[in-house]
């Protein structure tokens, strides 16, 4: 007979070991601390053998762009810069999102709920979801002009097919049990759709969504970098002609932040609108 | 009020015989048990019954009227699991079904025709035992009450049939003994047809005023050619007794 050693005693596995609280932040904060200070290092050590380098600017560079981008007015268009940039760029993604959502979430419980619908357009579907957007790019600059269209219809091409895909497969993982239930209870068609289907299908847009935020962001700083006047990714195109790491490197953090927002935020909706969804209720 | 008449009902998937020549009549407002081994068609039967699957030969009726090939608001089912709708409330999912029929359309019901449904609705909650929980969603709820609701949900729709599926297998002895009470009062009070599978033996006896054992036939030659099952035996019985108020 094997003896149990007193709690105390039993050395638990590395698996079942859980950082506290305070262990946690230090954690999250340690990889961060460790790039900046592999940053601070590299940049002093190539200023130190060439101050005229650009590749890795000393904080006071940064400092001084930030300043003249995001505080001070543009001398030749008297705009400042960062924010007509950032009020461009989320302009268009934030057409371009809801635009996506709302045809996927249309799309996705549509063949979800339609066998015939599935049949016709689901291999469609599939296929179009495989064409790189990007290179649809020059058709789009072509057929639709240089304007706000083309970046528009660019990021909702490239994010549409993706939701509306995952939205169907989330319809068919609704257990079958639930959807005989409501039909025995007098559902039609419609009613299954409004009422049974699509209602439960909004949280799942939220994470389909946060999930395609990566991807539109690629699609809309690649159509700015190409044809625009204004916006996140035209600037960074922009000043990359005088390897200004300064300004992109702080753009590259601006545009980081703003996505981590915009994941927060809808994180935060999918909480408090959809209290049923939320694991552990 | 529903008689039910099934007629030489065969069942087959491909090659392979599931259930063959069932047949049964029944008078209104039975209360029908079906126990077997697993895998010999009890459930196939209930969901011919459902209207998902449809036989492969014969024909069932009810009240002299051939079955709907899908599932519809005359017969209501109670699964095992899985048929409460998780993004409404406990009230929200019984009033579901009244606003659907009543409201053709998208399904929804307002003003004066709302307030009658969910007076009815929680009248119906309060009947089940749930009428302090209207405001809370399934994930919230035990097992015991999940299935609760799902009666509630399926009862307040007042249909001819009603088909449980196992309805009590995962739920502990205590809360099943409530369940008894509770169905055999609903299914007194509002005159239905049920039937209810089960494993347990005992609660078949007690429950229905017809036992069906649904068995392959072992003997004789048909056996050795792998058939399907059917009914072996038909037993009336006296029905719930009068320990059940």
């Amino acid at each position: 007979m094997t003896s149990l050693k007193p709690a105390a005693a039993v050395r638990r596995r590395l698996f079942n070991r859980q950082p506290g609280r305070g262990w946690s932040i230090v954690l999250a904060a340690l990889p961060f601390a460790l790039l900046v200070a592999a940053y601070l290092w590299g940049s002093q050590t190539r200023l130190a053998a060439n101050p005229d380098d650009k590749l890795l600017p000393a904080p006071a560079a940064f400092v001084a762009a930030i300043h003249d981008y995001a505080f001070a007015e543009d001398p030749r268009s008297g705009d400042i810069l960062l924010w007509t940039d950032t009020g461009a760029s989320l302009e268009r993604l934030g057409i371009a999102l809801a635009i996506s959502a709302a045809l996927g979430l249309g799309l996705g419980v549509v063949l979800g709920v339609l066998p015939f619908v599935r049949a016709a357009f689901s291999p469609l579907l599939a296929t179009v979801a495989m064409i790189p957007p990007l290179a649809v790019l020059p058709i789009l600059f072509i057929t639709l002009g240089l304007g706000e269209l083309a970046k528009i219809v660019l990021i909702v091409i490239g994010i549409t097919p993706v939701i509306a895909r995952d939205l169907a497969l989330r319809v068919g993982e609704l257990p079958a049990e639930q959807l005989i239930k409501a039909q025995t209870l007098g559902a039609s068609t419609l009613q299954l759709a409004t009422r049974v289907i699509l209602p439960q299908m909004w949280p799942r847009l939220i994470d389909a969504l946060r999930l395609s935020l990566g991807a539109a962001w690629l699609f809309l700083i690649a159509a700015e970098a190409i044809a625009s006047t204004e916006g996140l990714g035209y600037r960074i195109f922009l000043v990359r002609r005088y390897l200004a790491m300064d300004v992109i490197l702080p753009y590259v953090a601006w545009i980081t932040a703003l996505a981590l927002l915009m994941d927060l935020a809808l994180r935060l909706l999918r909480g408090w609108a959809f209290r049923w969804a939320e694991p552990g209720r | 009020m529903a008689e039910i008449l099934v007629e030489n009902v065969w069942k087959e998937f491909g090659q392979q015989v599931v259930l063959e020549n069932l047949n049964l009549k029944l008078a209104a407002h039975e209360f029908v048990t079906i126990v077997g081994p697993s895998g010999c068609g009890k459930t196939t039967f209930l969901r011919m019954l459902l209207g998902v699957e449809t036989p492969s030969r014969g024909t069932i009726r009810i009240d002299g009227e051939p079955l709907q090939a899908e599932p519809g608001p005359d017969r209501g089912i109670v699964f095992q699991r899985y048929s409460l709708f998780p993004h409404l409330t406990v009230l929200g999912n019984v009033l579901l079904g009244l606003e659907m029929r009543g409201n053709r359309g998208l399904g929804y019901l307002w003003g004066a025709r709302r307030k009658a449904a969910v007076r009815r609705c929680e009248e119906m909650l309060e009947s089940v035992g749930l009428g302090a929980a209207r405001d809370k969603y399934p994930a919230q709820l035990s097992g015991g009450m999940q299935q609760r609701l799902s009666i509630a949900q399926s009862i307040v729709c007042e249909p001819r049939v009603l088909l449980l599926d196992e309805p009590f297998a995962s739920l502990d002895p205590g809360v099943t003994q409530d369940m008894h009470e509770l169905i055999v009062r609903l299914w007194r009070d509002n005159r239905m047809t049920v039937f209810m599978t089960t494993h347990h033996v005992r609660e078949a006896f007690q429950l229905g005023t017809r036992l069906l054992v649904f068995d392959r036939n072992r003997e004789g030659p048909a056996a050795a050619q792998g058939r399907g099952a059917t009914i072996t035996y038909q037993l009336a019985l006296k029905g719930p007794k009068g320990e059940y108020p």
